[in-house]
């Protein structure tokens, strides 16, 4: 076992706050990595576990079927059936979440120190002997089938799946993890076995765990949790290239206001002008109320309650992208000036005082995320899919404050293409039409 | 995202505890209420102002939500915008929400910054210095939060047409963020005067909570906020009461975005009521075993297990509230299951639920995890801030919060039964049905 202590400090010229948390890095004899922050104030523990792979697994033809099958992993297993689970889990007033999206499958515990073995034992069961029993597969996937045609009268849902079709065609990110009427209709219990074994292996294993619980009795309690899973899944699929050009996409749609998803292909997250990116897509629509896009589109103009870019670097592509929502009448006007922002950002770059503002906001914001068990076990299972060391937390801003004016000029030429940029329109725009 | 407003169809009460809380009040009034958690160098820091949508002039809704917005404009000391770029600069985060019953400002940020957002806080009380120009164009965002949240979603709208139809007298049947005709007529001098009424320090509560000492806390407070006079022309808080409702409502909401026909009825209920908690308990019992878990309360059991009647359905309780709330169920019926036969059978299992003896077992593991909510909840600082901020704001005392976890392991079968009885009445109730067109009507 390795120990790894952090005390990690961020002091910059407005504001300081230094946080020390424990990073204990641990290896079970099953050879599965851990990190664990003990943390013994309050009597419970957060679990963080993640399976690298996810939705994007699903085999040809059967969209959804991961989907449905991490719905069903809470429905039996073992010797209970869906309700005598529940109410097993109810008893020992544990919370446990199963999720996933297109690279990852996460679970997701809470379980009280006075019960622990019984919980992570229901845990167990629940992820290596599952049943599948056709009354719940049938159960959950008139749920799903009930969100799909949700989402099929939802605008941004249309915006978003028009977006990701002609993005990414054919590739797993080209269609929702969901599935379709047609394909989810005719999954079988059989399938539910197959998308179980292809999704929990262990060789794609990421776990955190911070409270009431000590890095010795991690590794045993990780081997006996997950040992019994599959040693290795299907192969990821390919690299998802970006297809779509720039251009309008208006999708007619019956309702007072517009919404409208924007953007292009992005950047690489271990591309070593990520972080100017980052920094750069703060300056440009990142959260808060400083951003030029909610400075321009909300603040001066009041054209929208909200409106937002992001860096999205998948596994198996990278976009940037943004979002904005606007009367009919007005979405034309927000559109526009968004389009202007971009080209500005582009052309220009940003001001020496937006960098070191932004800068100062950064790095003042990041020691705050570590101020709870579940906050800090989920950050640190992040940090361990995309290859982060533990000392990262250390060095993170250090990275940020790295980042001059020209890296941000140089990338902002580079990376947002004001010429690429694709908006689909959901609504009934008024002066937006759809381009060749 | 930035001045919200809460409002939940169907909300569990989690209850509170009781340590590392420190509580007084200043002279001007103002309480204050300070919870230590010292285990990362965090500060949350909140005004809660004791009023919301609900005390707004007639013709004027949606003024205190977009009160709230406006409060981030200039000040005689800051300019339009500089409060949350401070805060940013600064490494923080900001935000305020409003609710029929309270409107809240807060900021999350590092501990040795509490001074400073004291000082920009207690200014912007008594010193906002507000233009048409700014008018205008809030008004513009407030309009399109309203197109986002309600009139882009026809749930919304559902939802504000049945809360319409359950207080006919109260203003808790009029939207937090206001009614769109309203809306686009507020004006500067509404504010003003809501303003110059309301934010006041004998009408707020100030809560700190995080890596903070309650003494240094008080002595801030005094400094900032403690200066401030008094308003003493501030208004009892009383609302119209509804009068006894005869019978039963019923609406039909039309929608051509509806994917899902579904069914709500919201019947009147009490509120947690400062030293008189119990039914309000009995009533977060009643929602869990009505409805809470679509595994084992009653109408998942019997509209989704021995039955296939349902693809969703559930109940739920609000007991924050200043004046009488509601207690909801819902149920969305499966593929070729009519709204009708859905409705008989939610009542049906209601019926049943009343004419028979409740499980033990089924009570012990609602008390199991409220228990354990108090500890999971104690690894947020931030939504034990809240707890109180909406508690002393609804008309509770810091003691009621604190002795809400006991009063919800007391609860005993024949409370929740006598709430029951009291409470699960048609002819005190609004049943709503959404549909996408008249066909589904039935």
């Amino acid at each position: 076992m390795f120990r790894f202590i952090i005390a990690f400090c961020a002091i910059s010229t407005a504001s300081m706050a230094t946080a020390e948390i424990d990073i204990k890095t641990v290896t079970s004899d099953g050879g599965i990595d851990a990190w664990v922050v003990e943390e013994p104030s309050i009597p419970f523990t957060a679990l963080e576990i993640r399976m690298r792979g996810g939705a994007s697994l699903d085999v040809d033809g059967k969209r959804g079927a991961i989907n449905l099958m991490t719905a069903l992993i809470e429905e039996g297993s073992g010797d209970m059936d869906a309700q005598a689970f529940q109410k097993r889990l109810d008893e020992l007033a544990a919370r446990f979440a199963f999720r996933v999206s297109d690279d990852i499958m996460s679970i997701s515990a809470r379980f009280l120190s006075e019960n622990q073995d019984e919980a992570l034992a229901l845990l167990r069961q629940a992820l290596t002997e599952p049943r599948f029993d056709q009354s719940a597969i049938d159960r959950v996937r008139a749920q799903v089938l009930s969100g799909i045609a949700g989402d099929a009268k939802n605008p941004n849902r249309i915006a978003g799946k028009y977006f990701d079709e002609v993005a990414f065609g054919a590739h797993p990110y080209g269609s929702p993890i969901d599935g379709t009427v047609e394909s989810v209709s005719a999954l079988t219990q059989a399938d539910m076995f197959e998308a179980h074994r292809n999704t929990l292996t262990r060789n794609a294993v990421y776990v955190s765990a911070v409270g009431d619980i000590s890095a010795d009795e991690i590794g045993p309690i990780l081997d006996d949790l997950l040992g019994a899973l599959p040693s290795e899944g299907p192969p990821e699929p390919d690299h998802a290239g970006f297809a779509l050009d720039g251009g309008v996409t208006v999708i007619d749609f019956e309702t007072p206001q517009s919404v409208a998803l924007f953007g292009h292909s992005g950047i690489e997250r271990h591309d070593e002008d990520f972080f100017a990116a980052y920094i750069l897509n703060s300056i440009l629509g990142g959260s808060g109320f400083e951003s030029r896009l909610m400075n321009e589109v909300r603040e001066k103009r009041g054209l929208t309650y909200g409106i937002r870019s992001y860096l999205v670097p998948k596994f198996h592509a990278e976009m940037w992208i943004g979002q904005v929502a606007s009367s009919n009448d007005t979405i034309a006007e927000a559109i526009a000036v968004t389009r202007d922002v971009w080209t500005d950002l582009a052309t220009n770059g940003v001001t020496a005082q937006e960098l070191a503002d932004t800068k100062t906001y950064l790095t003042g914001e990041y020691p705050l995320r570590f101020d709870g068990n579940a906050k800090i076990a989920g950050i640190m299972v992040g940090m361990q899919m995309i290859g982060l060391p533990a000392d990262y937390v250390i060095n993170r801003n250090a990275y940020m404050e790295a980042v001059t004016l020209d890296d941000i000029k140089r990338v902002a030429a580079e990376y947002l293409r004001p010429e690429d940029m694709h908006f689909v329109v959901v609504g009934q725009p008024v002066g937006v039409e759809t381009t060749d | 995202m930035r001045r919200l407003f809460a409002l939940a169809l169907i909300a569990f009460a989690p209850p509170a505890i009781a340590e590392e809380v420190t509580t007084y009040s200043l002279d001007n009034g103002m309480d204050v209420v300070v919870i230590e958690d010292h285990r990362a160098p965090v500060v949350v820091h909140m005004v809660w102002y004791k009023v919301g949508s609900a005390d707004e002039p007639v013709g004027a809704s949606g003024v205190a939500h977009f009160l709230e917005h406006l409060l981030f404009k200039a000040t005689d000391v800051l300019e339009s915008g500089e409060f949350s770029a401070t805060v940013a600069a600064n490494g923080g985060s900001d935000n305020a929400f409003t609710s029929h019953d309270y409107t809240a400002y807060f900021q999350r940020i590092a501990a040795d910054r509490l001074e400073l957002m004291m000082q920009m806080e207690s200014n912007r009380m008594n010193n906002l210095v507000l233009t048409e120009d700014d008018i205008e164009t809030e008004r513009g965002v407030v309009l399109e939060e309203r197109n986002q949240r309600t009139e882009n979603s026809a749930g919304a709208l559902a939802r504000e047409q049945f809360v319409a139809a359950q207080y006919q007298n109260h203003r808790y049947g009029v939207p937090v963020i206001g009614w769109k005709h309203e809306m686009e007529e507020l004006s500067l001098q509404d504010a003003l005067d809501f303003y110059d009424l309301y934010y006041s320090p004998n009408n707020a509560i100030l809560i700190v909570a995080g890596d903070v000492q309650p003494d240094e806390v008080k002595a801030l407070a005094e400094q900032y906020y403690g200066v401030i006079p008094a308003e003493e022309n501030l208004p009892e808080r009383i609302r119209p009461a509804e009068p006894p409702q005869r019978a039963e409502r019923r609406i039909t909401y039309t929608d051509p975005r509806v994917s899902q026909p579904y069914l709500t009825r919201s019947y009147i209920a009490p509120e947690r009521d400062s030293g008189a908690q119990k039914e309000a308990a009995a009533l977060v019992y009643l929602a869990e075993l009505l409805g809470g878990s679509p595994f084992s309360s009653v109408l998942g059991k019997a509209l989704q297990f021995d039955s296939q009647i349902a693809v969703q359905s559930g109940a739920g309780y609000r007991g924050n509230s200043l004046d009488d709330t509601m207690f909801n169920v819902f149920v969305a019926p499966s593929e070729g299951v009519s709204l009708s036969e859905a409705e008989a059978a939610m009542d049906a299992a209601i019926a049943e639920f009343l004419a028979n003896p409740i499980d033990p077992a089924e009570l012990e593991s609602i008390r199991t995890q409220s228990r354990a909510s108090d500890i999971y909840a104690k690894d947020n600082v931030e939504g034990l801030a809240r707890r109180y901020g909406v508690a002393l704001t609804q008309g509770l005392t810091v003691e009621d919060v604190q002795v809400w976890p006991q009063v919800l392991q007391d609860v005993t079968e024949a409370d929740i039964k006598a709430v029951a009885a009291k409470v699960l009445n048609r002819d005190q109730a609004v049943t709503g049905w959404v549909v996408s067109n008249a066909e589904e009507a039935r």
